[in-house]
């Protein structure tokens, strides 16, 4: 899903009973819940075991092909590819989780801000949304990394600050539409301020909308890191990414082809699995949207 | 409309100014010292100190901005620290690489994506949807830059029917020429289209359906028109407003991507002059290229939205 999708926002119920049966069954949530968990599973297996020491140079055992010992061959030193895609998960993830983490927690901050406040502070903080969509997180990534250089952090906080107004549009189109709501009026009438309804009522209600934008967003951080990581902005050595793997592949090309396929597949699956997560979870938390569809 | 266009300029404009502040402050004001990150950590204070003079650092940022602004609307950019050349010259050279790319890959995107979502819709739920669908699935799924590589693997690599990169240049006492100019941009504008597409025919197949269940297409097909003139006479044009706007939004990302694309081809356009502005600390360089980037971005924005107030008659008479 992309920024666009925002407008299709609409409130869903909270999980009915039976989710976790529901959800197993749904085609799209469980192979792109299956995916993700490989995702998952790869990194958690990384932290403590690899075939091999992923930055360990072999190069007499340079651009081989695969084998029992190599799985996926080895690369220009000789180093182990399988070893390298298994740690490399690793970037992708906490890249992710981080970029979410800020576009969350700032984009759902204003988002709910300007639904409960409404007026100049909710045309404030749209204008700026529509602002920051000019600067895509490559233009962050590309001006952070020539003052601060390149890293890591530079990556998180490029794919972060697009994040914010990607969360505060789906925050506010969802809040405003609970705001409408007769509860909200009973809470009104009973005196509830508007900041105990934002964090009683309206929070509760837009949770899976922002959910499902999660998941999307998170895709999209991977697919970002990524692409950084190629440019030689984000993660750096000697710490594996998939994203500079291809780099590196791309200068092998005739000798190795497939160095520049593996990593780009690792790519692809991650982010099939959570499009199909957040695809299948819209469908599970919000019904009305998924009849639309 | 007068109103709305009106308001439209003004935000175009506040747009733009707010931008140029922010790469202003990001690049000139944050770090403290520029003339230190062009020079690196083992700079003397003399030789930092006379960077600092030569560009102008060691006057008021607002004056430094004011200049910079004044300059750029009156035509001047100031001179690369690499290059010794105006940043204007350097980045007019590489649009002519650029601008051609990004306009094959927007024209590629809006044939093929559209054309699938159409086909899609109109064939909803049976096989022909059921495999655009997937497909577009696995194309958002598929970095660009990627699929790029995958490109020059196969028709490079494999087939040796184009070289893996580079770019010949437009005129033949060059070397090049018109067709092999274009040749040249066509992998790379098919890496940046495929992507694209993909989001825009999810994009186009639910606009269609959604404007194939308004009761005037039920009228239409009522008083007799067969479904094949209804989409095309009353549901397409209908339909196309929402994609539009997508389409506006996508711009962001087709600039993004050229930039990234431009690497893996070693195409000297803009997206390779940033980055070997980057690697050469030309400040000046990264600051006048992503301005440019971003008022592309806005640019094209405020160009859907006024052809939005165009196409949706609804949007006239309210002056909305």
């Amino acid at each position: 899903m992309t920024v666009g999708d925002l407008s299709a926002v609409l409130i869903a119920p909270p999980p009915a009973p039976g989710f976790f049966r529901r959800a197993w069954r749904h085609p799209s949530f469980a192979i792109g819940a299956a995916l993700t968990l490989l995702l998952l599973g790869a990194a958690a297996l990384s932290l403590v075991w690899s075939p091999h020491p992923p930055a360990e140079l072999d190069i007499p055992h340079k651009l081989q092909a695969a084998s029992a010992a190599h799985w996926f061959g080895t690369d220009s030193l000789g180093r182990d590819i399988a070893s390298q895609l298994l740690v490399g998960a690793r970037a992708s993830i906490l890249v992710g989780v981080f970029a979410v983490l800020i576009g969350f927690s700032i984009g759902a901050a204003l988002g709910l801000l300007a639904a409960a406040r409404r007026g100049w502070v909710e045309e404030l903080v749209m204008r700026l949304a529509d602002f920051t969509f000019a600067f895509p997180a490559l233009l962050s990534a590309i001006l952070l990394g020539a003052i601060y250089g390149p890293g890591l952090v530079t990556g998180i906080v490029a794919i972060g600050i697009f994040n914010i107004p990607v969360f505060a549009r789906v925050t506010r189109g969802a809040a405003n539409a609970v705001w409408m709501r007769e509860f909200v009026l009973a809470a009104r009438a009973a005196g509830k301020n508007r900041w105990r309804i934002t964090w009683d009522h309206v929070v509760p209600n837009i949770a899976s909308a922002l959910i499902v934008q999660a998941t999307n967003q998170f895709a999209t951080a991977i697919i970002a890191e990524a692409a950084l990581s190629y440019l030689g902005l984000g993660t750096q050595p000697p710490m594996p990414s998939w994203g500079r793997m291809l780099n590196e592949a791309q200068t092998q090309m005739f000798q190795a082809p497939m160095l520049a396929v593996y990593p780009g597949l690792a790519i692809v699956l991650a982010v099939l699995g959570l499009n199909l997560m957040g695809d299948g979870l819209r469908d599970l938390l919000d019904p009305k949207l998924a009849r639309k569809r | 409309m007068s109103v709305f266009l009106l308001k439209r300029v003004a935000t175009f404009v506040a747009t733009l100014a707010v931008a140029s502040l922010v790469v202003f402050a990001v690049l000139d004001v944050l770090p403290g010292n520029v003339a230190q990150v062009i020079l690196g950590d083992t700079a003397t204070p003399e030789s930092i100190a006379a960077l600092e003079r030569k560009l102008g650092l060691d006057r008021p940022a607002l004056q430094r901005y004011g200049d910079w602004i004044g300059g750029l609307l009156q035509g001047r950019t100031a001179q690369s620290y690499s290059y010794d050349t105006p940043t204007a010259t350097l980045i007019a050279e590489r649009l002519q690489v650029t601008l051609p790319l990004a306009s094959m890959a927007m024209a590629f995107t809006v044939l093929i994506g559209i054309s699938l979502g159409i086909y899609a819709a109109a064939r909803q739920n049976k096989a022909g949807d059921v495999g655009v669908m997937a497909l577009s699935q696995l194309g958002i799924a598929v970095p660009n830059f990627w699929f790029a590589i995958l490109l020059i693997l196969v028709f490079a690599v494999k087939l040796q029917w184009v070289s893996a990169g580079g770019f010949p240049g437009w005129r033949e006492e060059d070397g090049g020429g018109p067709w092999a100019g274009f040749v040249a941009l066509l992998l790379p504008a098919i890496a940046l289209a495929a992507v694209q597409a993909a989001v825009l025919a999810r994009w186009t197949r639910s606009s269609v359906l959604e404007t194939l269940r308004e009761d005037y297409v039920r009228t239409a097909r009522a008083k007799g028109l067969s479904r094949r003139a209804v989409l095309w006479k009353h549901v397409l044009r209908n339909a196309m407003i929402p994609v539009l706007t997508i389409l506006g939004l996508q711009f962001a990302f087709l600039i993004s991507g050229t930039v990234v694309v431009e690497n893996v081809f070693v195409l000297p356009g803009i997206g390779r002059l940033v980055f070997q502005a980057i690697a050469n600390r030309d400040l000046v360089v990264v600051r006048d290229v992503v301005l440019l980037l971003v008022a592309m971005v806005v640019i094209v924005n405020f160009v859907v939205d006024v052809l939005y107030a165009v196409i949706d008659p609804r949007l006239k008479p309210s002056d909305a």
